[in-house]
């Protein structure tokens, strides 16, 4: 068996006064380069970031999976509630995640939620952060499907959630880490995705505030794939037209899940980003 | 294209595992022109075509003619690759029984974008 530089940890984790388990994965050093999975999903979407050896000789890679999300727990006592991302929730647990590792200003880096997120941390902890790099940003997108079917004792949330995500990717990204993308779906826990887009189609709408983002605090990379009907390159343009300083690049050929669906393409175009960032450290 | 289906899907066995469990019959509107999908197991039995009168189905995917052709594409354009794609341009309706097309939706996808390997 070939072993591959990526290390898992768990940690007890303190956030929202509860106690928690938390799993993590590292790879490399450097520059702390915090990723954030999408929802409904955990961090193995980032594996080949986590595996290029181009960015480990310069970054410390690390993605951690939500509380609820991957192999990190739920809290104690989640048989009594429904999960619900909202963005005070969401940018808690980010810092909090740094500051337990005692991350020096890392860079952050968000895809689809966690693309959305990085324009709430632009917006509240650009001094705490040394670059942001969002993947499949927008300010908001509306409910454009009944997501509650995606947690319905009668419907198989695996399957559903799955067969969401299927959709959401370019049919030019190879098979192999399509349905890699599509089995971490199938194996979320019931009501997680569904808790997750609460943040994303509900509550989570930035419109309002993004015009307040100051990009000479902390650099903000924009990178959308072209065939993301959820976000899509227009959703992000609409971002960078009034975030003055936001560089935008529409990835061509990939869907909502670049690490994930199409590594080798993605790398392409995240490793000029990291190179700038560091250069500019 | 619809009439193809069977011969696709049937010769699949990773579409026709998807729907395995699947035994219900649904409606494809291409424009105007109507059709019953009847499935068996995750094979389609019967491919009908419309006008009906006083037919049961357990739901409806109805979309223009033009919208169909940019879907079947050998590779699609944005935002026309998945039925979620045409759901959120308002291409699409879905009708009926949201739930079987939930339970069933990764096959329901597989089945209608099977003409894109004709």
């Amino acid at each position: 068996m070939k072993l591959e530089p990526i290390v898992g940890r768990y940690g007890e984790f303190d956030f929202e006064k509860k106690k928690g388990r938390l799993y993590f994965e590292e790879a490399g050093q450097g520059i702390p380069l915090l990723c954030l999975h999408t929802a409904g999903s955990d961090g193995r979407q980032y594996r080949a970031v986590l595996n290029d050896p181009q960015i480990t000789k310069n970054f410390r890679v690390i993605a951690f999976d939500m509380p609820w999300h991957g192999k990190s727990s739920p809290p104690e006592g989640w048989q009594k509630e429904d999960w619900q991302l909202t963005t005070g929730r969401y940018t808690g647990m980010i810092m909090a995640f740094a500051q337990a590792l005692g991350l020096d200003k890392p860079v952050v880096m968000g895809c689809s939620i966690g693309g959305r997120i990085v324009l709430d941390l632009a917006l509240k902890h650009a001094r705490e952060l040394r670059a942001l790099i969002g993947l499949q940003s927008g300010a908001f997108v509306e409910r454009y499907y009944d997501s509650s079917w995606l947690d319905h004792p009668e419907v198989h949330g695996g399957r559903a959630c799955g067969a969401v995500a299927y959709g959401l990717m370019s049919p030019l990204s190879p098979e192999k880490e399509r349905w890699e993308t599509v089995w971490h779906y199938m194996q979320g826990g019931p009501g997680v995705f569904t808790g997750d887009l609460y943040f994303y189609q509900v509550e989570g709408d930035i419109r309002a505030r993004i015009g307040e983002i100051d990009t000479s605090v902390c650099p903000l990379y924009l990178l959308t794939g072209e065939y993301d009907y959820s976000a899509s390159p227009r959703d992000t343009e609409a971002v960078v037209a009034r975030v003055k300083g936001a560089k935008f690049t529409v990835m061509k050929g990939l869907g909502h899940f670049p690490m994930s669906e199409n590594p080798e393409a993605f790398l392409g175009y995240l490793r000029p980003v990291l190179e700038e960032i560091r250069r500019g450290a | 294209m619809i009439e193809k289906l069977p011969g696709l899907v049937n010769a699949d066995p990773a579409i026709v595992r998807w729907g395995r469990r699947m035994s219900e019959t649904f409606m494809v509107e291409v424009g105007d022109q109507q059709y019953l999908l009847q499935i068996e197991n995750g094979l389609i039995q019967k491919v009908e075509k419309g006008p009906f009168v006083q037919r049961t189905w357990r739901f409806a995917i109805r979309a223009s003619r033009e919208s169909w052709e940019k879907f079947w594409q050998k590779t699609p354009a944005p935002g026309w690759h998945d039925l979620f794609g045409l759901l959120r341009r308002g291409e699409v309706k879905f009708e009926g029984d949201q739930r079987v097309l939930m339970a069933y939706l990764q096959y329901v996808k597989l089945v209608l974008a099977a003409p894109r390997k004709a």
